[in-house]
């Protein structure tokens, strides 16, 4: 009997204290949330500008760049894949694996072969524990990337993107040697809400125009009162010419758009990790309660015992004495 | 007077914004001066280059800006930039050490673009190179 009450007050003692550790992870969690949000946040007005450049210049130049158009027989595609460095975040590596597998599977339905390129530890130990080859894996920055970060990946995915161009039917790497790709897909948790992030895919390149208004700007301005998109498009002059500016441009709109979705998939991921270590403390403490409830149960139990023998045996002696 | 309204904005964070008299850069072709009223233009920022924005107080925010394009409309003048510092927030002594450290590496695009950098950095910060 005393034994299992030993062993309810260890239990209870260590519940206390992991519980400890769950609620100082929801609170630093909560605190890389709003420092997240504010990167997110900052990182917009480039965003925006780019992308009101990328449109002046998409309605005055040829838009015959490699990133803009459709390859004739795509083969393999590339899928950059945001997940986080360290676990306790409930089912965000989990959501945003299985959203890549649903893609993987679409794209092979195309009959296009899947390269995996994979920030993030988790992601990376998802893979390679199935033994799936990974082209890349980029590690190391998942709560808190920086543009750097951004740049490495860019640069990776675009120089595979442009390796691709020359591909043969075949699936011969063409005349650079170097087996690329003909589409970037990437894949992360978009920041909705604290309460809803859910797992993306989107196509990168080759960039479809359209996705330019995706962010409806211009309707932005409309509401600021601007009054320069009046449906005239403005005649940009260019400096040095327009191909030359979307040679350098697009790459550059591209890593932006990876760093975004890096800085919503920080977002999401502390807050998934919030989400989860709130549930995991509350639980916590439900878990502690009932051990004590029980824990208490023995201690009673152990005292009634105690005082039934003790008035057991003063019965007996008492019984013994008055034989005599 | 008129005046430019004048944003310029790095990947990070919005660096600068306000009223401005003119706007000093260099592109890819050339040294290119702005003053109100000029024709709508896109640019390439040249790398190694600085920016220089008078404002309408009249003081001159010198920027050094790192792979950057400049748009100019109707509307004013944004300078798009990776990475952007104004002037007084430049420590020159780091980057003095940054160039040694940078010219004493190979010829690899990377070093050179360092170079570059911390060239741009100094002259933004007043210092010959």
């Amino acid at each position: 009997m005393a034994g299992s009450l030993r062993a309810l007050r260890r239990r209870i003692r260590s519940t206390q204290s992991t519980k400890k550790i769950f609620s100082a992870q929801e609170l630093i969690a909560g605190a890389r949330i709003v420092r997240a949000q504010a990167r997110v946040e900052a990182s917009k007005p480039y965003a925006r500008e780019i992308t009101r450049v990328l449109s002046a210049l998409a309605s005055s130049a040829s838009l015959d760049h490699p990133l803009l158009t459709e390859r004739e027989t795509p083969r393999r595609a590339a899928v950059l894949v945001i997940t986080s460095d360290r676990g306790f975040a409930g089912s965000y590596n989990v959501n945003v694996l299985r959203r890549t597998e649903e893609l993987l599977s679409l794209l092979r339905q195309e009959g296009k072969d899947p390269v995996l390129y994979v920030v993030g530890r988790k992601g990376e130990t998802y893979y390679s524990f199935r033994d799936r080859p990974m082209a890349a894996t980029f590690t190391g920055f998942s709560e808190m990337p920086d543009y750097a970060d951004a740049q490495e990946v860019g640069r990776a995915l675009i120089d595979v993107f442009t390796a691709g161009a020359d591909d043969d039917e075949t699936g011969g790497a063409g005349d650079d040697g170097i087996l690329g790709v003909d589409e970037l897909h990437i894949v992360f948790t978009e920041f909705r809400s604290l309460l809803s992030q859910v797992p993306v895919a989107k196509r990168m390149a080759p960039l479809e125009v359209e996705e330019v208004e995706e962010f409806d700007y211009e309707r932005e301005d409309r509401e600021a009162g601007r009054t320069d998109d009046s449906g005239v498009p403005t005649l940009y002059e260019f400096e040095p010419s327009a191909e030359g500016l979307l040679d350098a441009l697009l790459p550059k709109y591209i890593t932006t758009r990876i760093y975004a979705a890096m800085l919503e998939a920080a977002a999401s991921e502390s807050a998934s990790r919030r989400r989860a270590m709130k549930s995991a403390s509350d639980n916590a403490e439900e878990l502690a309660k009932n051990l004590s409830r029980q824990a208490n149960q023995a201690r009673q139990a152990e005292i009634t015992q105690e005082i039934s023998e003790i008035v057991g045996g003063a019965d007996a002696l008492v019984s013994a004495g008055s034989n005599d | 007077m008129a005046t430019l309204q004048v944003e310029l904005v790095a990947v990070e964070r919005k660096i600068w914004s306000g009223e401005a008299t003119t706007v000093v850069a260099r592109t890819t072709e050339g040294e290119l001066g702005i003053l109100p009223g000029h024709a709508p233009l896109l640019g390439q920022l040249a790398d190694g280059g600085v920016v220089t924005i008078r404002t309408d107080s009249g003081e001159d925010l010198v920027v050094a800006a790192h792979g950057g394009f400049l748009s100019v409309s109707e509307s004013g003048v944004s300078i798009l930039a990776e990475t952007a510092e104004i002037s007084s927030e430049i420590d020159v002594e780091r980057a003095r050490e940054a160039l040694r450290r940078a010219e004493g590496e190979d010829d690899s695009p990377e070093a050179q673009a360092a170079v570059r950098r911390a060239q741009s950095r100094l002259r933004a910060a007043g210092e010959n190179v």
